[in-house]
């Protein structure tokens, strides 16, 4: 077996093992890859979303399992020290040695600190990795505690620059940038949209400081205070962050003299081999054409042809163009080049647009002839770069007026449709996906949507930049095809849910035959009978007890079916909250009825094996007790858990005890298009978990805060903030707002996280329709959740009050007998149904 | 487990040898299902008043063997009159018995006639 040894776990050292591990004949090679930093390879370009999330799980490649599935060996917090070409060994830092038939650098770069007098002080970082942002965030509430306005400096204005920028605005410091250039981002913006970009920047909060040339960093004990630029020429800062660009980490092939280039980097030719056969470079470590390329997508491509070079490909290398066209977004501010973004007269025609009221600017630049494009700079709406580019990569003509490739909205818009690109056409040059690629996943069956095409190709997986092109090519293709791309409920209703639930409510339809007969046909099935019952429920809270036939299994039983066909019973017990008498009465019926029995993740006492025909009793004596229904079987408010808070933690700000029981017996019963959950914690230690919930609540100093669209399951998600700091009636206000809205809104089965990632806007959407009121709707959504709130009933309390109701749940209709197909053997001093015929094989219990 | 799927054969209308008298048609939901024991079968039946049909199948889901299928709801495909197993929502065609989202065996299938405002069910024994 031969060895591969990656030093290197950043993104394109990941790369290089997700790209080899998936050719053929990889079985045959074991690869074994060191990282320095502690964790597993992230994503870097998206580093300043740590801030916001603080999640470095988020920012993850792929997790250690993924490594391990794999077959390999991934070495952590290790450094590399030496490599011994003549034996094909390299040693480690802790003076191991390893061998290796082939060796991989893929040890990226380093931040650049100039030499500046003082930089050595404390408060002075660098912008690069997980550890570095941990570091700024302890340093940054160390100097807010000291001084509330405290400001932050970012040294450098270029792309990680401003992206630092935001980092220090979102760690709540006054952010400054300084650059040398008289202008930012200079290698890749022109001075008219750079000032463009710089209007924006500003009119968001940033402070930006050009052609200045740092003299020293001032300070006192050992602390930056300031930075000098000239005679009185000063800012006051208490942190500086370096982002003054990036040399390369190549170490390694200096002490093992590798050809280097004269300022740095290790030489590599167009199979990435570099001086040494059996030793190769990739990302921003190798210096191919003289260049170091500091973007990802050739990072990737260098990756490729590494993996295929090693695996005997020798027909794999690198073109000698390599297109550094970059499109991203900086502050919420859309920043993009491509091609030649700045071009001498001699080659062509420039055209620009420029708007600085919406700050705004767009230059393309044409051929002399004015037949091809050449490339462009586009600054506050690069909706267009996709187009762009793609027209700029494949030559494809370009009007006969090309600046209506850039000026604002003309009908159509002046590209036609994606599908006119050629086959061949790169969408995603991160993962280096062709539009025939896209188009034919769909076009030979094995994909029906986008999800399906995204996991099939990993198209817009890495950076996310071409998502709207992959999005339009899916749907013109499923179009093309005479497939419907509208999401219709089924065969019986030409409608989405949404629109369905505004025919039910505008004509005011009580039966599902009567809304069938309106505008459906057929019969009705098991897929638009729920729904409909469902938007019943949540217009006129109808319970299923009014049309049971047209209500799933669990809905018309009140229970949930479990899989020998018996039920299982859960009465609420709001926040959590139980005397010792309760649980007496629950441990007497649970033995009466000999049910198994456990404690549900929503803290609550779940029931298991009850036959249909004992329901009616069960539920009776429940009753009697003063239990209700707990809505485990709906498709509507399960629990909202909650921790003790203040009532007894010696932690806890807010009683979120009582806060719980309030709100779970305000939206309990609410039927809505999936089940919904909620948490309140009373302190940020958050042990109730309500970040992970559709609604969560989190006391701080100063009140709540809420978080909504989080979910556990198959796709966890964590809660976003919709607001800070608001009290309890502020809280249920805007619940009862977002709660209607999702209600109206979301597709059936669509949980509120799943709803979020698809509006429009997102969180920053729903902020401006559940506080600000941008659709003048507010009145309307409180007015119904009241409404609903107010027409609340036990649904099992008139089940069992109602003889012909409780019919349903006599198992025969011809006799009093028991279903005596059931059989149910021990499980640890309770019981549980036999197995599955197929699964006993197996089993272990 | 065999066993007991091999009580349930499809009865054609002319092989009907007992016409048994199950219960009153009020007994049964409006386009919906109810359980009918008879000797020791048990036999889903479905009122379906939107076609103003009645329709008769095993009661056994033949994907997990478990009593449920009258309490599954009832629709059409492109026409065909089909019942939902509540378990796991595999559909069957009500007429010919046959899986239709899927490829289990078909389940028994037998004839209702309605008299007197009376449900009987067609068997062979």
């Amino acid at each position: 077996m031969k060895k591969v040894i990656v030093v290197g776990n950043g993104m394109v050292g990941y790369k290089f093992c997700e790209k080899f591990v998936a050719k053929e004949g990889s079985e045959t090679y074991k690869i074994t890859v060191f990282g320095e930093e502690p964790r597993p390879a992230y994503d870097r370009v998206h580093l300043s979303e740590f801030f916001e999330s603080q999640d470095a799980k988020a920012l993850e490649m792929a997790p250690r399992s993924w490594y391990e599935e794999n077959n390999i060996d991934l070495v952590t917090d290790v450094r590399i020290t030496d490599i011994h070409r003549s034996k094909k060994t390299v040693t480690s830092a802790n003076e191991k040695e390893y061998e290796y038939d082939y060796l991989v650098l893929a040890t990226g770069s380093s931040a650049f600190v100039p030499p500046i007098k003082g930089v050595e002080k404390e408060g002075v970082f660098v912008y690069r990795t997980i550890e570095d942002l941990e570091g700024m965030l302890a340093y940054a509430v160390k100097v807010k505690a000291e001084n509330p306005n405290a400001r932050a400096a970012v040294l450098g204005g270029g792309l990680l620059g401003l992206e630092a920028g935001k980092a220090a605005m979102d760690m709540g410091l006054e952010p400054h940038i300084v650059e040398f250039a008289p202008k930012l981002m200079p290698r890749q913006l022109d001075s008219r949209s750079s000032q463009v970009l710089q209007l924006k920047l500003e009119s968001i909060g940033l402070n930006i400081h050009l052609s200045k040339a740092t003299n020293q960093i001032l300070g006192d004990d050992g602390f930056i205070t300031g930075m000098e630029f000239g005679e009185d020429d000063k800012l006051d800062v208490e942190m500086l962050i370096i982002s003054a660009g990036i040399r390369p980490r190549d170490e390694l092939g200096k002490t093992c003299d590798l050809e280097m280039g004269v300022r740095g980097g290790i030489v590599v030719n167009n199979k990435m081999q570099t001086s040494d056969s059996n030793i190769f470079a990739i990302g921003e470590v190798a210096l191919y054409n003289q260049m170091i390329y500091g973007l990802v997508a050739p990072g990737y491509d260098m990756a490729e042809i590494a993996a295929s070079q090693i695996m005997g490909n020798e027909e794999a290398l690198m073109p000698a163009e390599i297109d550094m066209s970059t499109k991203l977004k900086l502050i919420g501010v859309d920043v993009a080049s491509f091609g030649e973004p700045f071009m001498p007269a001699s080659k062509g025609h420039s055209v620009i647009f420029e708007n600085k009221t919406q700050h705004l600017y767009k230059r393309i630049n044409v051929s002399l002839d004015g037949k091809s494009l050449l490339g462009g700079i586009l600054v506050g709406d690069a909706s267009d770069y996709n187009m762009l580019h793609q027209v700029f990569l494949n030559g494809m003509a370009i009007p006969e007026d090309p600046a209506q490739l850039i000026l604002p909205a003309t009908e159509g818009g002046a590209f036609g449709s994606a599908l006119d690109l050629p086959d061949e056409a790169q969408i995603c040059s991160c993962e280096n996906v062709s539009k025939g690629q896209i188009c034919g996943a769909i076009k030979d069956g094995s994909c029906e949507d986008l999800a399906g095409v995204v996991a099939a190709t990993k198209a817009s997986t890495s950076c996310g930049g071409c998502k709207p092109m992959v999005t339009d090519l899916v749907t013109e293709t499923l179009k093309s095809l005479g497939k419907t791309v509208k999401n219709v409920i089924c065969e019986h209703f030409e409608y989405s849910r949404q629109e369905l639930y505004g025919i039910v409510k505008a004509k005011k339809l009580t039966s599902f035959n009567e809304v069938l007969d309106a505008c459906g046909t057929g019969q009705g099935c098991e897929t638009c009978k729920p729904v409909v019952s469902s938007i019943f429920a949540s217009l006129y809270n109808d319970t299923p007890n009014k049309e049971d036939v047209t209500q799933d299994t669990n809905d018309k039983f009140l229970a949930n079916i479990q899989r020998n066909g018996t039920y299982s019973v859960v009465p609420r017990i709001a926040g959590g909250e139980i005397t010792p008498e309760n649980l007496i009465v629950l441990g007497r019926i649970g033995k009466k009825y000999n049910l198994y029995t456990k404690i549900t993740g929503g803290a609550r006492i779940d029931f298991f094996g009850a036959e249909l025909n004992d329901l009616p009793a069960i539920w009776k004596e429940l009753i009697d007790a003063g239990f209700e229904s707990g809505h485990a079987y709906g498709k509507s408010l399960r629990t909202v858990k909650s921790c003790v808070g203040s009532t007894w933690c010696r932690y806890g700000l807010a009683e979120s005890i009582s806060f719980a029981i309030e709100l779970e017996n305000r939206y309990k019963g609410l039927r809505s298009p999936h089940k919904i959950k909620g948490g309140v914690s009373g302190c940020i230690r958050e042990c109730a978990e309500a970040r992970g919930k559709d609604f969560g609540i989190i006391a701080v100093e100063g009140g709540w805060n809420l978080y909504v669209g989080g979910n556990g399951g198959a796709t966890p998600r964590h809660a976003q903030l919709l607001a800070e700091k608001i009290d309890n009636e502020t809280v249920i206000k805007y619940l009862d707002r977002y709660l209607v809205y999702y209600i109206q809104t979301a597709a059936p089965l669509m949980r509120t996280a799943a709803w979020l990632d698809k509006l429009e806007g997102g969180i920053e959407q729903l902020k401006k329709v559940v506080i600000e009121d941008s659709l003048n709707i507010v009145e309307d959504l409180e007015k119904e959740m009241q409404f609903l709130v107010d027409a609340y009933e036990c649904e099992w309390k008139q089940a069992i009050e109602n003889e012909d109701a409780k019919k349903r749940f006599n198992h025969f209709v011809n006799s009093e007998d028991r279903d005596d197909n059931l059989v149910f053997v021990p499980l640890r001093d309770q019981k549980m149904p036999k197995l599955w015929e197929k699964d006993v094989k197996g089993a272990t219990l | 487990m065999e066993e007991l799927l091999s009580k349930y054969k499809t009865v054609k209308t002319d092989d009907v040898k007992v016409w048994f008298k199950a219960a009153s048609v009020e007994a049964f939901p409006i386009d919906g299902g109810a359980c009918v024991k008879y000797k020791d079968l048990q036999i889903a039946v479905f009122n379906f008043s939107r076609l103003n049909m009645w329709y008769a199948c095993q009661n056994l889901s033949p994907e997990k063997q478990e009593m449920v299928l009258s309490r599954g709801m009832l629709g059409d495909q492109k026409g065909t009159p089909k019942i939902a197993c509540p378990l796991h929502k595999k559909t069957f065609s009500l007429e010919t018995g046959e899986n239709l989202n899927g490829d289990l065996d078909p389940i028994a299938i037998y004839p209702v006639k309605i008299e007197n405002n009376f449900v009987y069910i067609g068997f062979s024994e």
